[in-house]
């Protein structure tokens, strides 16, 4: 059942991704998608689009996807792993980044950076978005829940967990 | 009413306040911590400005990993060192983190009984749409702005993660310099 060997491999590529996921965990999600799904086959599709779920619905930060899949690779160690692997060397990285970058508050090179990594950003989490959308959009009645779910979070301030457990509610009900 | 325009000192807290305080944030956070953060640290328990919180987003947002660990890494580091940002860290990962263990166990055993599985459909579909409206929120200023450069940069990096399915190493790699570039360049 556990495969140390996969949880290793794994837990490398959850520190390389968390230095190139610009934007959070959400630009991650491409690449974690390609290497535990695509490439490494530890995961299916619907495991991966049901952790993704998980992860959103919860509380606590999303990055929590890999909680997951770090517990499906090597039980709960493997997931408290997983856990350290994709927050703990990009804090560690920010504790001392953050008191060089105070002093370049305002350096143009520092505004130059900021603003370019902005289109990095959305353009990754727009990858996510489509990504995600594809997988778990299946039938007409989850993409009304998609369409339904973005129009509530874009044009509203209603907190989105009402739309997880109304959701949640009608896939329970069979209607999903 | 209001600490900070009253001119009150802003309150230093302990370790202990920092680690509770962030949890606080985990434990409310459903559908994502950030709102919540903004809501623990400026209006209830006013560690920061709205301003400070701001400036202290932008920079969890822009530094690599996860943007709410780094942000209780900023804060907690601000006000108790090394050890705050340890402690916040921990007050914002440790519990949410067990629960997902909880999770992963439940989904190991019960992942085919038909009507978890038709939950977890809405819920995934739901969890599409929060990601569609977040994009769609990135790219609407850049469309209204007619930013035509940084929007050639995202369609470019959507292109080759989602379509083409590069790696994100090489799209991060050969995107992220020319886009800095370009501003760097345009600034002039």
């Amino acid at each position: 059942m556990r495969d140390d060997s996969a949880l290793s491999v794994f837990l490398l590529q959850l520190v390389f991704l968390s230095f190139v996921a610009i934007g959070g965990i959400n630009a991650a999600m491409p690449e974690l998608h390609r290497q535990v799904v695509e490439i490494h086959g530890w995961l299916s599709e619907q495991a991966f689009t049901d952790f993704f779920a998980i992860a959103n619905a919860a509380p606590g930060p999303n990055m929590l996807i890999v909680t997951l899949i770090g517990y499906q690779l090597g039980g709960p160690l493997g997931a408290l792993a997983a856990t350290g692997a994709i927050c703990a060397p990009t804090c560690l990285f920010a504790y001392f980044f953050a008191q060089v970058w105070e002093r370049f508050k305002d350096a143009p090179l520092r505004i130059a950076i900021q603003a370019g990594l902005v289109p990095i950003t959305v353009g990754l989490v727009a990858a996510t978005a489509f990504l995600i959308a594809r997988a778990a959009d299946q039938n007409g009645a989850a993409v009304a829940i998609s369409t339904a779910t973005a129009a509530l979070a874009y044009f509203t301030r209603i907190n989105p967990l009402w739309a997880f457990a109304a959701a949640a509610l009608l896939g329970f009900a069979g209607l999903v | 009413m209001n600490a900070n325009e009253a001119g009150a000192e802003p309150s230093t807290p302990s370790l202990g306040e920092l680690f509770l305080g962030f949890l606080a944030i985990a434990v409310t956070g459903f559908g994502g911590v950030l709102p919540w953060a903004r809501i623990v640290l400026v209006d209830r328990r006013r560690w920061l400005s709205g301003e400070q919180f701001a400036e202290d987003l932008a920079l969890a947002q822009f530094l690599p990993g996860p943007n709410i660990m780094n942000l209780s890494i900023l804060i907690g580091a601000r006000f108790r060192g090394p050890l705050g940002a340890i402690v916040s860290a921990l007050g914002l990962a440790g519990a949410p983190a067990a629960l997902m263990i909880a999770c992963g166990a439940l989904y190991a055993r019960y992942s085919d009984v038909a009507w978890l599985r038709g939950g977890l459909a809405g819920l995934g579909a739901a969890a599409a749409g929060l990601l569609i409206a977040l994009a769609a929120k990135l790219v609407v200023p850049l469309l209204r702005e007619r930013r035509i450069a940084s929007l050639a940069f995202a369609l470019a990096i959507f292109g080759a993660v989602a379509l083409a399915r590069v790696p994100l190493y090489w799209a991060v790699l050969l995107f992220a310099p020319a886009s800095i570039a370009v501003f760097w360049w345009g600034r002039r």
